[in-house]
């Protein structure tokens, strides 16, 4: 019963998050960017536009300019995030290669950093006039969601260990639609829950800024309009006379 | 509105030009550009006032402008309200009001496409803050999308680009196609369809104050230095803003460029039809205005068989000409493919002096101690010449060459960090002199700054927007009006033009320096 429920919540939450993410960047990529609108400076060749948003991606630049306590916080988070979901792959992955059994050490630093990230952002929510004035409900959950999810997989490493062998037969089973029954500790049933919930509305919520950055014109442009015209679809169609509605 | 006294610094006194102001929400919510009337809309293309299913027409009007702009779509949907732009917006440091963040600027619009094209929005509108659109938030948006200048300094400091300037383009852009438009801008647009200008100059009034500059330059150098309009056969079209032509400092910019232009030989014109270089189709969102006022410089281009197009000292102007001239009215491969289309004044007279073309006596601009207030348009939407940040270091060189006492304002607020004047983006009007004068004070801190520690005295710029709002704000920070400067009219002081009375004063200095050496040494002996 348990079992298939968490199946059935796992390949649902799989295929929200697959969907919905393809539809999303469908939607970008056919939305034509009628201006060149690059923030400049800006870099000249299509090279220099991977190497600015790759410094984006990795350091945060512009946010690095922005504010630092920001930046400190914003980066812990994400960059944790990063190696504790690396970390797991060795529940989906048989056998586990060498480099990630060697790495699961500091998988669990990280938990911490992204945990210590979050409450950094939450509490700015909190404590900054500007920030909390901005702040909705929904940007309050989504911090919830992010610190449970957090804690609860922390929870079970150092307060009330799971059977882990039997979570990794439960994925591997998912993968292979060879179910296999989930152990029944509230704490595992309380990460995986909050786990599928943020699967679930990623595509459908602020988090598609991972996303949407690599569609920035303001980020994603070259700056050479003089050199190449920059025409879209529906300005062409202005040109012949036609209507661009 | 604060009183005068509120912006004059102490002697000694060191203001922060970044220093966040309390929170005072609803600050500026009563600050209401006029609206335009119907003829003004009308002549745009769009209803002369509020159509009777303006609801329904704005929403559906969203849904085409999230279509066509990939800009807005990425834009609404990727904030995550993290911060960074709170305080990064002029308008936010000068008013305290929180709908000036420009995170919160745009959750005026990113509440409505939440309701109408979202999940969260449409199920759980309180959970993610998403509004019906109605009268109270159409009252709002006219108030704070008047309340942006477009200067992208937000979208400097943004994570993922955002940039305030597209959500309020967008926003003027729907309130316009429901009959709600806003005066200043709409009425300057649809002159310039009917006399070819801003100002309404007929191409009479623009000959005759022609050949009134030209006599007085010809009295002060001794040249017959030409300043024609629609001559065919012109090497280069000079597009310049209508303000050149008459405003202060803006005319003495003018007489530069044709200073310059003469010095280097080259026949140039003005053309009545394309009497504008701004483009208030920018501001207003409108791609098709914004298009058909680019149009009419293609058509004097090939109407007078130019060669080659150079933009006069605008900020916004130069976007729109650098940025989006090739898209709008391009390709133009009937011009000198040896040079770019267009060129900034800027760039032809660096180039001059890169082929030392062009002598400067810098000690005509002793009385000034000056720096340089870097145009939000001109650093954040394009670029000069051949490099990255090209925008920053060419007004500079072309400054440095012509005065010996510059000196830069504070990092933080100049190049890609430089405050916007406070009067662009279609906020150069009497009716919103409040938050002019709010927005102006963060560039005006940072200026009283470089006062106390260089002396400075003289700020130039190379937009006529700029100029026009430092020319009537200035005073009330302390400043005179007369402190604002073009950029231009630096080099058409201090530029030494062959054959003129200037290049003879200079060699009668120079022989009378030689003289009295050769008496000094005699005496020596």
């Amino acid at each position: 019963m348990l079992t298939g429920i968490y199946a059935i919540l796992f390949y649902v939450a799989t295929i929200l998050l697959v969907v919905g993410l393809a539809y999303r960047i469908r939607l970008y990529w056919n939305t034509p960017a009628p201006l060149k609108i690059p923030t400049t400076p800006a870099p000249i060749t299509e090279a220099g536009v991977a190497f600015r948003l790759a410094r984006e991606v990795v350091l945060f630049e512009s946010l690095f300019k922005a504010n630092k306590w920001i930046w400190v916080f914003g980066w812990l988070f994400h960059f944790g995030l990063l190696v504790v979901l690396i970390r797991h792959l060795r529940y989906f992955i048989n056998p586990v290669p060498d480099l990630l059994a060697m790495m699961q050490p500091y998988g669990v630093y990280a938990a911490f950093a992204m945990v210590a990230g979050l409450i950094g952002l939450w509490a700015r929510r909190f404590l900054v006039p500007r920030v909390r004035y901005i702040s909705s409900p929904s940007d309050h959950l989504m911090l919830a969601l992010l610190v449970g999810i957090g804690l609860s997989g922390l929870a079970m490493k150092f307060i009330a260990h799971t059977d882990i062998v039997a979570v990794k037969a439960f994925f591997i089973g998912l993968m292979t639609f060879n179910w296999q029954p989930l152990p029944a500790d509230p704490v595992l049933l309380i990460h995986l829950t909050l786990v599928a919930v943020l699967m679930m509305i990623f595509p459908y919520s602020k988090l598609l800024h991972g996303v949407g950055l690599f569609f920035s014109p303001t980020r994603n442009q070259a700056d050479n309009p003089r050199e190449r015209r920059h025409l879209a679809p529906w300005a062409a169609k202005l040109e012949t006379g036609g209507r661009s509605k | 509105m604060a009183e005068v006294s509120d912006y004059i610094m102490e002697e000694g006194e060191y203001p922060d030009p970044l220093e966040r102001p309390e929170l005072t929400p609803g600050a500026m919510e009563g600050l209401k550009s006029l609206r335009a009337k119907p003829e003004h809309q009308k002549a745009l293309g769009f209803p002369g006032e509020l159509v009777d299913n303006w609801e329904e027409v704005a929403v559906n009007k969203m849904g085409e402008l999230l279509g066509k702009y990939r800009s807005l779509q990425v834009y609404l949907d990727s904030c995550v309200k993290c911060g960074a732009c709170t305080d990064k917006c002029h308008y936010y440091l000068g008013t305290g009001d929180p709908k000036n963040m420009p995170v919160a600027r745009q959750d005026l619009l990113r509440s409505v496409y939440r309701r109408y094209f979202t999940f969260s929005g449409k199920y759980f509108p309180k959970l993610v803050g998403a509004r019906d659109m109605n009268k109270e938030v159409l009252d709002e948006w006219y108030s704070y999308f008047h309340q942006c200048s477009q200067c992208r300094r937000c979208s400097v400091f943004c994570p993922y680009g955002i940039d305030t300037a597209e959500v309020s383009m967008a926003a003027r852009e729907i309130m316009d196609s429901v009959g709600v438009g806003q005066k200043y801008c709409n009425e300057i647009i649809g002159k310039v369809y009917k006399l070819g200008n801003n100002l309404g100059l007929p191409k009479k009034a623009i000959e005759s104050t022609l050949e009134g500059l030209e006599e007085e330059l010809e009295e002060e150098t001794g040249l017959k230095i030409r300043m024609p309009v629609d001559e065919p056969g012109a090497e280069i079209l000079l597009i310049t803003p209508s303000a050149d032509l008459f405003a202060e400092p803006h005319i003495q910019g003018l007489m530069g460029y044709a200073k310059v232009f003469h010095e280097a030989g080259v026949s140039w014109t003005l053309s009545s039809y394309a009497s504008e270089a701004a483009n208030f189709g920018m501001f207003i969102g409108s791609y098709e205005n914004m298009r058909e006022v680019s149009l009419r410089i293609r058509k004097a281009a090939e109407d007078l068989g130019v060669k080659r197009i150079v933009f006069g000292e605008c900020g916004h102007a130069w976007r729109v000409g650098y940025s989006f001239l090739n898209t709008l009215a391009g390709p133009f491969d009937f011009l000198d493919p040896r040079y770019p289309v267009p060129q900034h004044i800027c760039e032809f007279t660096y180039a001059m002096m890169q082929e030392g073309r062009l002598r400067f006596d810098k000690s005509k601009n002793d009385e000034y101690r000056l720096t340089y207030h870097d145009s939000c348009n001109v650093a954040r939407g394009a670029r000069m010449g051949d490099i990255p940040g090209g925008q920053f270091e060419i007004p500079r060189a072309i400054l440095r060459a012509s005065c010996n006492h510059f000196f830069d304002m504070a990092e933080d607020t100049i190049k890609e960090s430089t405050f916007c004047c406070g009067g662009g983006g279609g906020i150069l009007t009497d009716d919103l002199m409040d938050i002019r004068v709010k927005g102006a004070s963060p560039r005006m801190k940072a200026l009283q700054q470089v006062h106390e520690e260089h002396g400075v005295t003289h700020m130039a710029a190379i937009c006529a927007i700029c100029k026009a709002q430092f020319a009537k704000v200035m005073p009330k920070f302390g400043f005179d009006m007369e402190a604002i400067l073009s950029v231009h009219q630096m080099v058409a002081n201090a530029i030494v033009m062959t054959g003129s009375i200037q290049e003879k004063e200079l060699e009668e200095k120079a022989k009378g320096a030689v003289a009295e050496e050769s008496a000094a040494e005699g005496q020596a002996a």
